[in-house]
């Protein structure tokens, strides 16, 4: 099968019937042929010859140009798809990421700023590393050194959250840094990539001085929430408005398609701080999600890590067979952290007696964080200040919003 | 009409709905609901995305004209996957067999490997923007010698409620698209085909039925015409009419061009702005407006309000073009003055565009963008009008005629939907699946075999109660009999409002197979447990909840021992001239009376014996 190459127009005979195809790519063994009405369908390799090899097709590009009144915003690309093309004779999709491509996919977006774009990775935000959370807040800091009136981070959405926290801790920023995604894939007509990278250019030329995450409000098209980084989470595998805070309102909302951006008040604005960078962080750490029943020879995996985040199950506990084991990590000298499975609330572990026993072994109480944004925070704290007393109370101080000291009513 | 002369060719695309317990890529169920009971909407804007070559589709560029907002209803038979909210379920294995059993009766070659592509409709009738569709077999044949092209299996559009509003119920329900080569050449044979083909899908059994369920799209050219695409008709007794009317239309329309490629006409390129004429104008259209512009069709008098089809000119067409932009419409000089508009305005028109009586004027009104945009569509339009009949997607009106939609959509809009994985259809797979008997050769069958009458056959075998009637013939219930009851008795029950899906259901609530109600209670006449007249009345019963065995009982008791003399009694009394004058001849006119009476629920010979005693008694007593 290896003899034919993507876009070889081949013959191919489908039981008595000779058909026309191009192809495409062999897949479990059959190879796929794009036939001339546009459907692709899967035959026998060895019932195809090749008719001929036609020149590869160049893209026909036309550069956008840009206009030189607007501000200038920096778009860091790390493998999300803020814009996509078709290839309809291959049927391949492909991620695009300079300006051109972006302004053409999206063409509301040159009303709103101009744009530098700078590559740093393609990958599936799965793959993300505290170390490529590192490489990126120096990437943004740059740009913010660069002199970018905001920056706008495309990145995928299932780790979003996470590398939003790193960057909030990361960063002194007084323009927004906004990260933007799409759910669902921009090589749709109703992708929410469009509305999504419209409403963050916004919030990235506008008012805010912080990092946050722009993504749809709802499941209509009607306006994106923007979330604190530190405080936002993906509540749902697929649906549009999956990215919810947690435990405070949204910074505020981006009308669409008027594109009317409303911070609330509370919000770190603009020009606030001077821009500088920190990022430094201690990447043994840890996030165990407990369990009933749980082994102590989990925990005691994480020995030698200098810090565990447990999401623990309601007020912030574990069984109390797990508390021996918990209480060796500490002596060993490791920060454990804890948070509540339930997300929302505020962990009190004075409550039960398994409660107390943990804070007795020395546990933190993480307050009302979020899970993840303790990790993120713990490797921060830890990278960032090797007195180990003074971590601990730096983990129980709000140093970027992750925490709220009182618990409102309503959210 | 001459129509091999003209040239006449067509083909058709058939889609038809399936019944299967689950749509195509979700597993809600495939019925439809009242708009009314929908519970929850939300909105959308769709758009078109750039091709390899910089393209967008030009169908898709079309609907793009306007950002457009679209309403969809959600029910709680709907989920996140029509919503476009969550990745398609895998293919449906259902469907795709009633699909592979279809390509099979019409004699195709399965695909081995079925990929499901992404298909770019964006009128908003697909949340996504796509519809999901596989091609599954390719080469059939038909019986006038024809090809069938290929079947694919797509995923059915969302309701339009109106105006930008869809309903969700029905997207993703399976269709099966069957498209015929270009092998018919007379109205008549349209009709044919699509008849043989609706026959060949509903043989299947597995096909849903009633109005919109089966949907057909004729692609349509005669000579030095063009490939017009028309979609959407529904009702098959339509579709030679719709070939027709089609056919008058592009002649007039090559017509037309010999016209005006004799006259010289030509298109101004450069609308003009004409607001300000206006400002006092008696039409209130173009006195609101705040732009109304015009273009000057040189040349072009009198053609552009000529007919070219029943209710249809030269422009409306140009106004279908306009419509795309966000106008209502057009004026044209050909219909003016009127609308309020008088002769002054209109010879200040002529004079401001520079246009002599030869000329036609087409006024468009609207904001700066639509008007502009408007224009463009009317000059794209007339240039085509010079060049004859343009390739296009129609819709038919009621009646037959049809209006421009959109240009044919281009190969360029297909790309593989790479969250549903390929399905391998083996040649194991292939052969398991079992030939079905046609519907045309089951009426002849049932008429040979079942000594059904041949008008009584052809209604049962096309009957949605078919597979009801073979169960019924096979549990030795008389064919006469299961026949009158599946086709007339129950369409009487139906059209008195009940529903008579209690009767007919053949699994209980948990799914388990049962004998259908109706053949119970046919199963009953067989028994001699209730009389055959009694039917109609048992099965109203089971519908208000009863089960059979209850209702043929109620209807047992309520004519029995006394009552039936008192009864036959009371008949004799009432019809007593009648009775004096035949004697014991009366017995069979009031048998007939009797067994109405009693609806059936007494065996005749007791009922024929109590009358025979009362008959008796009252030509003693004479």
């Amino acid at each position: 099968m290896s003899e034919f190459l993507s876009g070889d127009l081949v013959r191919c005979v489908v039981g008595g019937s000779e058909l026309k195809g191009t192809y495409i790519t062999s897949r479990d063994g059959m190879a796929v042929l794009k036939v001339d009405s546009g459907y692709n369908i899967g035959v026998f390799p060895g019932d195809c010859t090749l008719i001929e090899r036609p020149a590869p097709m160049k893209p026909a590009r036309e550069e956008v140009i840009q206009d030189p009144s607007l501000p200038v915003l920096s778009i860091v690309s790390t493998g999300g798809t803020i814009a996509s093309r078709i290839d309809y004779r291959t049927g391949a999709v492909t991620s695009q990421f300079d300006a051109s491509d972006i302004l053409r996919a999206i063409p509301g977006m040159s009303a709103i700023a101009r744009y530098r774009t700078r590559k740093l990775y393609t990958i599936l935000s799965e793959n993300m590393t505290p170390s490529i959370w590192q490489e990126l807040a120096r990437a943004v800091y740059e740009e913010i050194q660069g002199g970018a009136r905001g920056v706008i981070v495309t990145h995928g959405t299932d780790t979003m959250a996470y590398s939003a926290a790193a960057l909030s801790f990361m960063l002194e920023t007084p323009v927004p840094v906004v990260f933007v995604g799409s759910q669902r894939s921009a090589d749709r007509p109703s992708s929410d990539n469009v509305m999504n990278a419209l409403c963050s250019a916004s919030v990235a030329v506008g008012d805010l001085g912080e990092v946050a995450v722009v993504m749809h409000g709802t499941t209509s098209d009607d306006r994106c929430a923007i979330h604190r980084g530190t405080r936002v989470r993906k509540m749902h595998t697929s649906r549009r408005d999956a990215f919810q805070s947690i435990g405070i309102p949204p910074l505020g909302y981006v009308d669409y398609p008027s594109l009317k951006v409303t911070l609330s008040p509370g919000t770190a604005v603009r020009g606030a701080c001077e821009p500088a960078l920190h990022d430094r962080l201690e990447p043994a750490c840890g996030l165990l999600y407990f369990s009933p029943g749980m082994s102590p020879d989990i925990l005691n995996a994480y020995a030698g890590f200098k810090g565990v985040v447990i999401a623990g199950s309601g007020l912030g506990h574990v069984s109390t067979s797990l508390i021996p084991a918990i209480r060796e990590l500490i002596d060993q000298g490791t920060l454990v952290v804890m948070t509540s499975q339930c997300l929302n609330g505020r962990v009190c572990d004075r409550v039960y007696d398994t409660g107390r026993d943990l804070i007795r072994a020395g546990v933190v109480e993480g307050e009302d964080m979020l899970p993840e944004t303790a990790l993120v925070k713990l490797m921060w704290v830890l990278g960032n200040e090797p007195d180990s007393e003074k971590a601990r109370r730096m983990m129980h101080e709000n140093l970027k919003g992750e925490y709220t000291r009182r618990s409102l009513h309503g959210l | 009409m001459d129509y091999k002369r003209l040239g006449l060719v067509a083909g058709i695309e058939i889609h038809q709905q399936l019944n299967t317990r689950e749509k195509l890529f979700c597993r809600c169920p495939t019925h439809l609901r009242p708009f009314e009971e929908h519970n929850g909407e939300f909105f959308r804007y769709l758009r078109a995305t750039e091709s390899e070559l910089g393209e967008i589709d030009r169908a898709a560029r079309e609907e793009m004209k306007n950002l457009r907002k679209f309403l969809y209803y959600t029910y709680d038979s709907t989920c996140l996957v029509e919503n476009d909210e969550e990745p398609p379920a895998p293919l449906n294995p259902e469907a795709l067999t009633v699909c592979l059993q279809i390509a099979k009766m019409c004699g195709m070659t399965p695909i081995p490997q079925v990929h499901t592509m992404r298909k770019l409709v964006i009128d908003g009738s697909n949340t996504s923007g796509f519809q999901r569709t596989a091609l599954v077999a390719v080469n059939g044949t038909l019986p006038n010698g024809g090809a069938i092209e290929t079947i694919c299996l797509e995923e059915e559009a969302a309701q339009r409620v109106k105006g930008d509003v869809f309903s969700l119920d029905r997207l993703g329900i399976p269709l099966v698209e069957i498209t015929t080569s270009p092998c018919m050449h007379s109205p008549e044979e349209v009709q044919e085909i699509a008849e043989y083909l609706g026959m060949v899908l509903r043989s299947t059994g597995k096909v849903k039925r009633g109005l919109g369920t089966i949907r057909q799209d004729v692609n349509i050219s005669i000579r030095e015409g063009a490939r017009v695409e028309i979609k959407g008709v529904q009702d098959l007794d339509l579709i030679a009419e719709v070939v027709r009317r089609e056919v008058q239309r592009q002649e007039r329309l090559l017509s037309i061009r010999q016209r005006l490629t004799e006259r010289g006409a030509s298109v101004s390129r450069t609308p003009h702005d004409v607001t300000a004429l206006f400002s006092h104008s008696g039409s209130k259209i173009l006195k609101k407006a705040p732009r109304v512009m015009a273009v000057t069709l040189a040349g072009f008098a009198g053609l552009v309000g000529e007919e070219i089809q029943n209710g249809r000119r030269l422009g409306s067409e140009l106004s279908d073009y306009a419509k795309k932009c966000g106008v209502g419409g057009i004026f044209h000089t050909d219909e003016l003055p009127a609308y309020g508009m008088t002769e002054d305005e209109v010879s200040a028109l002529r004079a401001e565009v520079g246009a002599g009586e030869a000329d036609c004027i087409v006024l468009v009104a609207g904001d700066m963008h639509q008007a502009e945009c408007a224009c463009q569509q009317v000059i794209l339009r007339a240039e085509l009008a010079l060049k004859g009949v343009p390739e296009e997607t129609r819709k038919m009106l009621e009646g037959g005629s049809t209006s421009y939609m959109r240009p044919l959509p281009g190969a360029a809009r297909m790309y593989p939907e790479t969250d549903v994985f390929p399905v391998t259809v083996t040649s194991e797979c292939w052969e398991a699946i079992p030939r079905v008997e046609l519907l045309n050769a089951k009426a002849e069958r049932f008429s040979r075999e079942h000594g059904l009458d041949t008008a009584v056959a052809r209604q049962m075998a096309y009957s949605e109660h078919v597979l009801l009637f073979e169960r019924a013939v096979d549990l030795g219930i008389a064919p006469t009999l299961a026949a009158r009851t599946l086709i007339a008795t129950l369409k009487e029950i139906s059209r008195e409002g009940l529903d008579i899906n209690p009767l007919v259901a053949d699994h209980d609530h948990c799914g388990n197979p049962i004998i259908p109600e109706v053949l119970q209670v046919l199963l009953g006449v067989k028994k001699a447990r209730v009389g055959k007249e009694a039917i109609p009345d048992v099965l109203r019963r089971i519908i208000r909840g009863e089960s059979s065995e209850s209702a043929m009982q109620s209807v047992e008791s309520t004519a029995e021992g006394a009552d039936l003399e008192a009864l036959a009694k009371r008949i004799v009394r009432e019809r007593m001239s009648f009775v004096k004058e035949k004697g014991m001849g009366a017995l069979g006119p009031l048998m007939g009376v009797m067994m109405k009476e009693v609806r059936g629920a007494v065996d005749g010979r007791k009922v024929s014996q109590v009358l025979k005693a009362a008959l008796s008694d009252a030509l003693g007593e004479k």
